[in-house]
Parts: structure tokens; sequence; C-alpha cells
């Protein structure tokens, strides 16, 4: 670089720059140092020694609440609107190439489920499936079995699957319309012409190019899903997600057994970012070794 | 190898809603020709190679490739195959998977597609490159395993959209040469788009001249240069004066070759001057170009009519002349090709 002196505007920039990544990981990495606090240590700074107290404490459980169950629910359901994202996504990013009756409104549809607030969503939803149970016990006169021992259709993987995929749809279709944007068309014709049917030029060509993008929709989807709030909060019926738990733990507990929890959470997040990562440099790896002619004796 | 076959359009229109991209062409290539489709950008020359290729509907009319009307059947069952402007190989796959694709989606076994494949680049040369991905190629070994790739379905025709555009400038003549090698030892026919009017001359046997959707001419490189038949084709061809008020015969507009234009010193014309009944403009230099076996002399003669005259290298510097000295164009009547057809 040169040697010019920084003028006035790099150090305020800097500055501002510093204090914005101070906000945005500051808050988490208080909660982490504090999930290591001491035995006798409290909810706030400063430190009264380190342990590893409040990581046993968890995994005795916390309280009544059984927080474990609602981490499997949790990952469960993630791993569920992770899949269900990327299918649906990239089957509804492949209509949307071409122009069909209704492709405009049905996009600014989906779209506008983004700007809809979260919990309307979710009250929505919790009045839908309330209405589906009137029904479904009003049908009980004629089926008694039906109602037996029914109290509602809403779960973790009807109420909760649906509201989370209000949520990730629509953000898998944008990633979807980018990636297609850049898709080069002639792949496709190259692959009719070299006599591939429909479904081999998706499986062979379209599906192998646009593969390392699916990865990120996936990504999107489970993180979504994972740490969501508002959207379960009225539509997850008799079972809790751990966010709902957590938040719930919030106003009930008040050892930093909480930033444990939280410490543990986030380090979930990071795993699965970490092993989405290390999947796309694995693929890339995979495919240079392929094309590599190394030690062959080529110029 | 498959048999080469002739393929021959009759009355091609190509409509998109209401514009008309190709206008009821008419066209027969012989078996074995290489023919260049050549014409500015939106002259219809690609809609017209995507549907002998099937990639595009004939919205009417009917194309025939060795007799059979294939313009219902998909592209790879028409005995096509096609090059793509940018190649398009596959980027995921390597050479040789590129190459035996085609035998791959036609479920012939794995080993047998395999030493197909490597047969066939070994006929492009790239044999030893089969392992590699195609970023890992430059854009003339893309060309070459594009190239196996389609020959390997054996078509009875070849259609190559602007095959060289993506090279650089000394890469493309390599590569244009490479392209006419191929068509000879295969002796099928090849169809190839092009804007370029030197790539063409320099292909093809038969060069087809598109403008607006409609063919203007079609012949042989020299028929087209030495005879263009309208105003568009002596323009987009090049090398040619257009004087649209000719004192020629017809009254109409004529193409001379700028070769056969002769300068002549405006001092040394007079008693015993140049053959008698020439044609003859004065005016003065304009612009000299230096392009090294030939000297390009522009005259601006009269108020809007600007000749260009190539001068040989030799014949200039014996005789040279200046920017602003008087000078006169001067040509023969029978060099004066007659064009006809609207203006361009």
């Amino acid at each position: 670089m040169t040697g010019q002196p920084r003028g006035a505007a790099f150090w305020i920039l800097a500055l501002v720059f510093a204090l914005f990544v101070l906000f945005l990981y500051g808050p988490t990495i208080a909660i982490v140092l504090l999930s290591f606090q001491g035995p006798d240590g409290g909810l706030t700074f400063p430190m009264n020694g380190v342990s590893f107290h409040w990581f046993a404490k968890l995994y005795e459980g916390v309280g009544v609440v059984d927080i474990w169950a609602a981490f499997r629910r949790s990952i469960r359901l993630g791993l569920v609107v992770m899949g269900l994202t990327v299918v649906l996504s990239v089957a509804a990013g492949l209509a949307f190439r071409r122009r069909f009756a209704g492709s405009g409104p049905l996009f600014f549809v989906t779209v506008a489920s983004l700007i809809v607030p979260s919990i309307c969503v979710s009250l929505g939803i919790g009045l839908e499936f309330r209405l589906l149970d009137d029904q479904v016990n009003a049908m009980g006169g004629d089926f008694p079995w039906l109602v037996d021992g029914f109290t509602t259709t809403m779960g973790l993987f009807t109420s909760g699957l649906g509201a989370h995929l209000t949520w990730t749809l629509p953000f898998g279709l944008l990633i979807m319309f980018a990636v297609f944007n850049r898709f080069d068309r002639s792949y496709e014709e190259a692959a009719r012409d070299l006599g591939a049917t429909a479904w081999q030029t998706f499986r062979y060509v379209v599906l192998p190019i646009i593969g390392p993008s699916l990865i990120g929709v996936a990504l999107f989807g489970f993180t979504l899903s994972y740490d969501e709030l508002a959207r379960s909060s009225q539509a997850i019926g008799d079972v809790n997600t751990l966010p709902l738990e957590l938040q719930g733990l919030t106003t009930t507990v008040t050892t930093p057994e909480i930033y444990a929890l939280g410490t543990v959470t986030t380090a979930v997040s990071f795993v699965v970012i970490g092993l989405a990562l290390a999947l796309i440099l694995w693929a890339r790896r995979r495919q240079e070794r392929r094309g590599s002619d190394a030690g062959q004796g080529m110029v | 190898m498959s048999e080469p076959a002739g393929l021959e359009l009759a009355a091609v229109t190509k409509r998109y809603g209401r514009t008309v991209a190709v206008d009821g062409i008419s066209l027969r290539v012989p078996a074995g020709t290489y023919c260049c489709l050549l014409g500015p950008s939106g002259c219809g020359k690609t809609s017209t190679l995507r549907m002998v290729a099937g990639h595009e509907e004939v919205s009417d009319g009917d194309i025939m490739l060795g007799g059979e009307v294939i313009n219902g059947l998909p592209p790879a069952r028409r005995g096509t195959a096609m090059m793509f402007q940018n190649y398009a190989l596959f980027p995921h796959l390597d050479c040789l998977d590129n190459v035996a694709f085609s035998l791959k989606m036609r479920g012939i076994g794995k080993a047998d597609g395999r030493e197909r494949a490597h047969r066939m680049l070994q006929l492009v040369e790239m044999d030893a490159y089969a392992g590699r991905l195609p970023a890992q190629l430059s854009g003339g070994q893309q060309q070459r395993v594009a190239l196996a790739r389609a020959l390997i379905t054996d078509p009875r025709i070849l259609l190559l959209d602007e095959p060289l555009s993506a090279l650089d400038p000394f890469l493309r003549v390599r590569m244009r040469a490479e392209l006419r090698r191929f068509q000879k030892d295969l002796a099928i026919s090849f169809v190839h788009v092009t804007h370029s009017q030197e790539e063409a001359m320099a292909l093809a046997d038969l060069i087809v001249v598109m403008n607006g959707g409609r063919i203007e001419q079609v012949g042989s490189p020299r028929e087209v240069f030495n005879a263009p038949s309208s105003l568009f084709v002596a323009r987009f061809i090049g090398g040619h004066n257009v004087i649209e008020d000719g004192p020629g015969a017809t009254g109409g507009a004529v193409a001379v070759r700028n070769d056969l234009v002769r300068l002549v010193d405006a001092a040394t014309l007079g008693g015993g001057g140049p053959g008698d009944g020439e044609i003859r403009r004065s005016g003065r230099v304009a612009g000299i170009e230096f392009q090294g076996s030939v000297v390009r002399v522009t005259v601006a003669a009269d108020a809007d009519l600007e000749l260009t005259v190539d001068v040989a290298e030799r014949a200039f510097f014996d005789n040279p002349v200046g920017l602003g000295d008087p000078v006169v164009a001067a040509w023969k009547p029978e060099d004066a090709h007659a064009l006809t057809g609207g203006s361009a």
C-alpha cells in the first residue's frame, strides 16, 4: 500500500465499522463468556471464577421442562424444513423460469409472506387449525373412532412445519431466482441435442451445476427454522421447540444455566454452517482432483 | 459414420409473436457442403440454424434432411448435431465424460462409451486432456472437445453457431482452418452461422447472405464477392464502392471492387490520358491507410460520394499521393456491377 497517512474519513469509518462488529458479536461473546461463570457467579459480569458448572447443570436438565427433548424436536423439524425447502424451492425456481399465467401475482403472494408480521402469520395458522379441529370434532358424530382421544390437529409436523415453511420458502425461492438467472440455458439445449430426456437433463446437467447453491438453500432452510420464534409461537401445538423453551426459561431461570443453553444452541448453528462449508469445499476439491492431470507429464 | 445428407429448407418462417424473424426462406445445401449463413445480428441466421437443430419450432414451412421432413422430430432424432456459441461444455464433467454424454444418455455401457469417447478425442487430438474439466482448457481446446462431443452422435450434418466468436483473433484463424479440415475429412455438411464476411469467405463452399429475415444472395464466395446482387450484399461483404447514382448503363446503383479502381494523378490527365471509355470521378485524397500488401486511399469526390481505392503497395509508393492532393479515380465500365434490390 501507499505510505500516505490515513485521512480523518478513514478513522471515522473504521470506528463506525468497529462499533458495528462489536454490536453484532458483542452479545454472543458476552453470553458465551458468562456461560463459563463459576458455580457462585451470577447472571452479570464480573466473572466469579471459570467453570463448566452450568453446562453440567444443563446436562442434568433445566427445572421442569425437558430441554433436550425440545432440542431434538428443533433439530428434527429443522431437518425436515431443510429438505422440503430445497425440493420445493428448486421446483418453484424451475417453474418460474417460464412465464405462466399468474406467475407475477403468485410471486408477489409468496414474497408477501416475508412482509406480513410473523406473529400475525402465526396467529392465522393457529386459527386455521382450530377451525380444522372443529371440523374433525363435528365429524365425530358419524365416526366416533375419529375423535377418540383427539385433542388437536396442531402439532410440530403439521401447523409447526407449515409455519416454518412460510418463512423459509420465500428465501429459498429468491435464492433460486438468483441461481437460475446465472444459469446458461445452452447447457440444457446441449443436453437435449445429445439425446437427454427432460429428466436426464435435470438429473445429469442442471442438478450437478446448481448443486453447490442448493447447499446454501439447505443451510438457510435449517438455520431459519432452528431459531424461529415468532411464527412458531401460536402454531406449534402442545410441544415446544428450543427457541420457545428458551424464551420461557428467560423468565423463570435466574442462573447462568440459561447462558450455557445459549452457548450450546449457538454452537449447533456454527457446527451446521461449518458442515455446509466443509461439504462445499469437499465437492470442489473432488472436482479439482478429477480434473487434474498433475504428474501425467502434461503442460 | 452416417451417410452425408443434403439439407433443404422450403419456405421456412419463424415468428415470435408479431415479429417475423425468418421470412419464408428456401435454401438447398447439397451433401458435403461447407455452408455459411452470413449476416448482421438480428438477420435471422441463428433462428434458422436453431430451427434446423430443433431448438426452435418452425412457424411455417418444412425442413428436410436427406429427403426426410425433420421439423417434427426432437433434436436428437434429426441426424443433426449442434455446436453452441460458447460450446456449452458441461462444467462439472471432464472432457471424456462430456464427449461420452450422449452415449450415456442412450444407455450405452460405460466401458464401451469411454472407449468410443477416447477414440473421438484422439480424432480431435485431445485425448491427452481427457481428464481435464472444461474450465482448465483454452478456448481452442474447448472447441475441439465440443466438436468431438457433437461428432460422437454420428450426425449427418453439423450445425455451428458462431463457433469462432469466443476466440481471440489469432486463434480464430487457426481454428477455422481446423474446422475446414474436419469438414473435408468427414465429408458431411457443416452449416456455420457467422457475422464475419472474412470468416465466411475463408471457409465456405456456399455463402448464404441474410438480411431482415430473408436471403439476399446464395453463391460461392467468389460469386458473392464478384457479383453482389444487392446494395446490402455489396456493403456487407465489403471491399466494394457502392455508387448509388452510378453512371452505368442501367442508371441504377453499381458496385465496383476497391482494387479495380485506379488512381490517376490529376496532373497527368489531358491529351493521351488513361484508357478510353473509363469512368472517372475527380476528388481529393481524404485518407490513406497502410494495410500491408495494399494501401487504402479514400477519395472524397463530389458532395457526398466517398470512394475507396485499394492500391497495391508497390504501385502506391512508386507514385505516391498525399492527403488533400487532387486525384481522379477511374474504373472500367465492365467492372461496375449493377445492383438490384432495396436500399441498405
